[in-house]
């Protein structure tokens, strides 16, 4: 036991703080994924939720993509993929080779994923607000982009919380694919931990036991979040 | 989105019909953009075409797509046996039997499948004289069966949730009913409960189907030679890029044409239930 507790000790000796900074990593790219996720699965929502039929078709072909294919391979595509098409584009126009970032094309291959399934949640969010609510806007004389903002917003995010708080535990679990192109998230320093210290098993239950912490602290997050945003509706 | 006809709400006045809304060009430029981008990848793999490649490697992908199946379908049916064990317990008034299948379900539920395949597959070495004793080394040193294994216990997890929570959707009348006409729990529980459940789970269980194709290419990483395997292995060789191409348009189809399936039949199971 004690010699456990010197493997993830602080230190030269312990691998406690190679796994604080890997959880550091798999949480800020989580949550510089989120907003750019957001972003785009909100876009897509709109386009889908457009009455015209090119729009609506051209956000279909993109969430009939990135969800069907695996995370993995979506991320294979971005970071071997962008790393030749930027290499090709660099050696024209500077004469060098271009190193794609390995946090970068994580970063844009979790989006891409988080978005096609966000903006489905976003999506059913949409049909749960009545025409009424348009309607009322609209005999207020608010513009569009106003009643998007002041009126429909605000109820949309109460009504997508639930699924996107889904979202947010799987990007969370997600995020650990990225140890295979290299960044050194938690699975990527527990990976070297097993590969020095040999206690395979111990290692990887310690990483699963800090995932489940950090969905577990999420979930506490999220429920303050979802008050906040149930903060009009009254006691039911 | 549908309009609900209320008599003193009216309508906003509709716009004049434009052929060019903000909406249409932008639309029409997105889908440009797909197809541009659809022609470019078509235009790869026809200037790509390399027979000599395709000999080297096409019969290796196929093997992997065959691999990719039989772990998936094998996985699914495993998972279904584990999880009803998990269900039954996640719906036990029993707090310690309780209490064990929620742990079950959150663990494998709340860390990444990843992390669950590294915890078996390496783990598993850590323990090598007890399981060589027990006669099990043969089946954690191979890569697939530890696959095998991880998946079955994930996959598990979700389909305890998704059953548990069909069974809890059947309304208690249901139950009642069956008990006022002296029915025995396990025949209530096979004749009347399941039948309604299993028409509820049905989406949920496609979702998850398709959720384990993607997620079997995990198990490329420890090794195993299923499409995605392959597929990695085929790169390392050659650094083109057209086999994940190619790799991607296999799982898309997959995927779409199992969709499209399910749907289907789904629209006929449950056509008694639609008006």
């Amino acid at each position: 036991m004690a010699n456990y507790m010197e493997l993830l000790s602080f230190g030269d000796s312990g691998w406690g703080d190679e796994l604080a900074r890997g959880v550091l990593v798999t949480v800020t790219l989580a949550l510089a994924t989120l907003p750019l996720g957001l972003l785009i699965g909100f876009l897509i929502a709109v386009a889908k939720n457009s009455t015209e039929p090119l729009l609506r078709n051209a956000a279909h072909v993109y969430t009939t993509i990135f969800r069907g294919l695996p995370e993995l391979l979506t991320l294979f595509l971005i970071y071997y993929g962008g790393q030749m098409a930027l290499s090709a584009l660099w050696r024209l126009l500077f004469g060098y080779a271009f190193e794609v970032n390995s946090y970068l094309a994580g970063m844009i291959a979790l989006a891409l994923v988080f978005s096609s399934y966000a903006s489905e949640v976003f999506l059913s969010a949409f049909r749960g607000i009545t025409p009424g609510q348009y309607e009322g806007a609209y005999a207020l004389g608010l513009s569009r982009s106003r009643t998007m903002l002041l009126v429909i917003l605000p109820q949309l995010i109460r009504l997508a919380l639930p699924g996107l708080s889904n979202l947010w535990l799987n990007l969370l679990k997600d995020t650990s694919l990225v140890s295979v192109i290299g960044l050194t998230d938690l699975l990527r320093n527990t990976n070297i931990a097993v590969g020095v210290t040999k206690q395979a098993f111990f290692f990887f239950f310690v990483a699963c036991s800090l995932y489940l912490v950090m969905s577990i602290i999420s979930s506490f997050g999220l429920r303050r979040v979802s008050a906040w945003a149930e903060r009009g509706q009254g006691s039911r | 989105m549908t309009y609900v006809d209320a008599p003193s709400t009216e309508r906003p006045p509709a716009a004049a019909r434009r052929r060019w809304t903000g909406a249409r060009i932008a639309g029409l430029i997105l889908l440009a953009l797909w197809a541009l981008l659809g022609l470019s990848i078509v235009y790869m793999l026809v200037v790509g075409y390399d027979p000599e490649k395709i000999a080297k490697y096409g019969p290796r992908i196929l093997n992997g797509i065959w691999v990719t199946l039989h772990l998936v379908v094998l996985s699914i049916l495993l998972g279904a046996l584990i999880s009803i064990p998990v269900a039954i317990g996640r719906l036990s008034h029993n707090p310690i039997i309780g209490g064990i299948a929620f742990g079950y379900s959150y663990f494998f539920r709340g860390t990444p499948l990843l992390a669950q395949t590294f915890l078996v597959y390496y783990g598993a070495g850590q323990f090598t004289d007890v399981l060589k004793a027990a006669g099990l080394w043969m089946f954690f040193r191979d890569a697939y069966f530890c696959a095998v294994l991880t998946f079955s216990l994930n996959t598990a997890a979700y389909q305890a949730e998704i059953l548990a929570g069909a069974i809890r959707s059947v309304p208690s009348g249901q139950w009642q009913a069956a008990d006022s006409l002296g029915l025995r729990p396990f025949i209530t529980m096979r004749k009347i409960i399941l039948p309604q459940a299993l028409i509820t789970a049905l989406r949920p269980y496609g979702n998850e189907v398709i959720l384990m194709i993607k997620a079997s290419a995990i198990a490329s990483i420890i090794t195993v030679l299923d499409l995605m395997g392959q597929t990695r292995y085929a790169f390392s060789k050659t650094y083109d890029l057209q086999i994940y191409i190619w790799a991607a348009v296999i799982y898309l189809v997959t995927v779409e044409v199992l969709r499209r399936l399910w749907e289907m039949m789904e629209r006929r199971l449950t056509r008694h239930l639609r008006r």
